[in-house]
């Protein structure tokens, strides 16, 4: 789609800076001239939702780390005093601490529309990989994040979270010995969770530049699946698709600063308001609402190594998804049973999230069995098996006909008004 | 091929195997340190053992001191707790090695092997549920040891795996008896 570069600066200035590095000319093409199917709805605003929330984190980050202190003695007490005694700081804390979890929201929308759209297939195959790549640097970081706070659930989560390691052969022990730097989470896992807490945001935003150049270069996927044709299946980035993402986003700020305003801790745990004590711990270790489909997922297996190992994969075969899912059609919207599937999904992975919030004792333990078995046989039995046996619906034949169709067949029904 | 043609082609193929070589030897040397500067420091590694008074412990009572960051329970059993644990055959055990540091590496994981002999009555273990590392409960569980709120593994009253996902028994850290009543952790 990257066609030939429309850029003609007017301005004398930028056509001198233009001619020596044509760093202006990049972005006029990439988000000023840069064609985008005219079809695409509210659900493909939530790639630049994302960027905007980590720009967000990063900078409420960066003044955060002005008043905390990375120490087992300080670090709970410099939290208080952010929230207590610094300027803003109550504001502050609560926007990097709520928007941690609009951002795995936004997250998570974003790779359900890729998988309902079919947006991973060819020639997207890279794009949705780093795009994996992306969501796992965000869960170690959110991970890291939330250890710094020094609280019980931080310490526990830590915990639990760190020795999943040890369930690899031969090493485990040492591995965790080494993560640590000690024989328990102490003041040193705490100072490399603080330095590295700090390291990862920027390697995220670089793979983000790296997701949005692959982007770039294959062209945006949309709603019907069949790729731009001709010019008249797109319209350019600015305006249209950019006034469309800020009306999207000013609508996701609203309720995510109603969150940070109103009800800053109800997406987190009140235990966390004690501080971490290595020698108790609490009734109910529960991670950040974000993990827990994945942490159901963990305790359904009755074994530690398979238990990590079931984690870890529910997110790698995201990975090998382009290969699995055997149809060529993209959409769900042409695929009446991969349809159905998709909702299936979408509620097994919600029953995980609760299986995971809920101890496991009695019937939770089968419920969580039971979701995870379907988890894994959605993505390895059903998705190739449905692309074989399915009869899609026709497809339009171009991006435009499918926007005029929907278009003529509304009109008569508005045609008696006039 | 002219003598100063393979003259300079010999030159080329030792500076570059030279730097290669170089590079890979400068790689590996300076990923060491920065590799294991994360292991455990010299401080934390010199955490001196603990003692611990075991006399004002009554039975059925336990306490929880720390010891390298992690707790370690003691706890003074009751006759029936350990007959309870004696009971228990080993071929009905998870976890069949005693995983005891003051007993030879893969003792069978007898009531006797978890404890010190003639010392039955204290039973000393790692509180690190060794599965993810969380503290487990005691006098909780369907064994009447311990349980691990975790992830639901049930220890019984030697310490001992029984059911959920911990793959392994309770650890017993190293320690000695300096009197009848005083331990040494480490």
């Amino acid at each position: 789609m990257s066609g030939h570069s429309t850029y003609n600066p007017t301005n004398p200035v930028m056509k001198w800076v233009d001619d020596r590095l044509p760093l202006p000319r990049l972005m006029y093409d990439s988000f000023v001239s840069y064609p985008v199917p005219r079809n695409l709805n509210y659900w493909y605003t939530f790639g630049g939702i994302l960027m905007i929330m980590m720009v967000s984190q990063i900078i409420t980050g960066i003044v955060l780390v002005m008043h905390y202190t990375p120490h087992v003695d300080m670090a709970f007490d410099s939290v208080e005093h952010i929230r207590r005694n610094v300027n803003y700081g109550n504001v502050l804390q609560k926007w990097h601490a709520v928007g941690a979890s609009f951002f795995f929201i936004a997250v998570y929308i974003h790779i359900a529309r890729g998988m309902y759209y079919g947006s991973y297939k060819a020639p997207r195959e890279i794009l949705w990989m780093l795009g994996v790549a992306i969501f796992l640097v965000m869960m170690a970081t959110g991970f890291m994040g939330y250890v710094l706070p020094w609280g019980q659930m931080s310490f526990w989560g830590a915990k639990v979270i760190t020795n999943l390691f040890s369930a690899v052969p031969f090493f485990g022990e040492a591995i965790v010995t080494w993560l640590w730097g000690g024989f328990s989470v102490d003041n040193a896992t705490l100072q490399r969770f603080f330095s590295l807490h700090y390291l990862l945001p920027f390697v995220l935003v670089g793979v983000v530049i790296l997701h949005v150049w692959a982007l770039h270069v294959t062209g945006q996927g949309n709603p019907t699946g069949v790729e731009v044709k001709s010019g008249q299946d797109t319209l350019a980035f600015t305006p249209f698709a950019t006034v469309k993402d800020a009306f999207a986003l000013s609508v996701f700020f609203i309720v995510f600063t109603a969150f940070v305003f109103f009800a800053p801790d109800y997406l987190g745990h009140s235990i966390n308001y004690e501080e971490a004590n290595p020698l108790v711990t609490p009734e109910h270790i529960v991670p950040e609402w974000y993990y827990l489909p994945f942490y159901a997922i963990l305790r359904a297996v009755p074994d530690k190594l398979l238990g990590v190992v079931a984690m870890f994969g529910s997110i790698m075969v995201w990975f090998v998804l382009p290969w699995l899912d055997t149809s060529k059609v993209r959409s769900a919207a042409y695929r009446p049973i991969f349809k159905q599937l998709f909702w299936l999904l979408m509620i097994d992975f919600f029953i995980l999230g609760i299986v995971g919030a809920n101890p496991p004792e009695g019937w939770w333990i089968t419920v969580g069995q039971i979701a995870t078995v379907y988890y894994f046989a959605h993505f390895l039995i059903l998705l190739p098996l449905v692309g074989l046996l399915e009869t899609p619906k026709p497809l339009p034949s171009s991006i435009s006909d499918a926007v005029l169709a929907k278009n003529t067949n509304k009109q008569p029904a508005a045609q008696p008004a006039e | 091929m002219s003598t100063a043609e393979a003259t300079d082609a010999n030159r080329r193929d030792f500076l570059y195997i030279a730097t290669g070589a170089v590079g890979a030897v400068g790689a590996a040397s300076l990923a060491i340190p920065l590799i294991d500067q994360m292991n455990p420091s010299a401080s934390v590694l010199a955490l001196a053992s603990i003692e611990v008074d075991l006399a004002p412990i009554e039975v059925g009572q336990s306490i929880t001191v720390k010891w390298r960051g992690n707790p370690v329970i003691i706890r003074h059993r009751t006759a029936n707790e350990i007959e309870e644990a004696k009971a228990v055959k080993i071929s009905d055990l998870p976890d069949q090695d005693a995983r005891n540091a003051n007993v030879a590496a893969g003792s069978a994981a007898t009531d006797l092997n978890r404890v010190i002999d003639g010392k039955e009555q204290y039973l000393i273990q790692l509180g690190v549920c060794t599965h993810l590392g969380c503290v487990p409960i005691g006098n909780e569980g369907e064994y009447g040891g311990w349980f691990c709120p975790c992830h639901g593994s049930h220890y019984d009253t030697a310490g001992r795996i029984r059911k959920g996902p911990a793959p392994e028994n309770l650890h017993v850290p190293e320690y000695k008896y300096l009197s009848d009543v005083k331990i040494q952790i480490g």
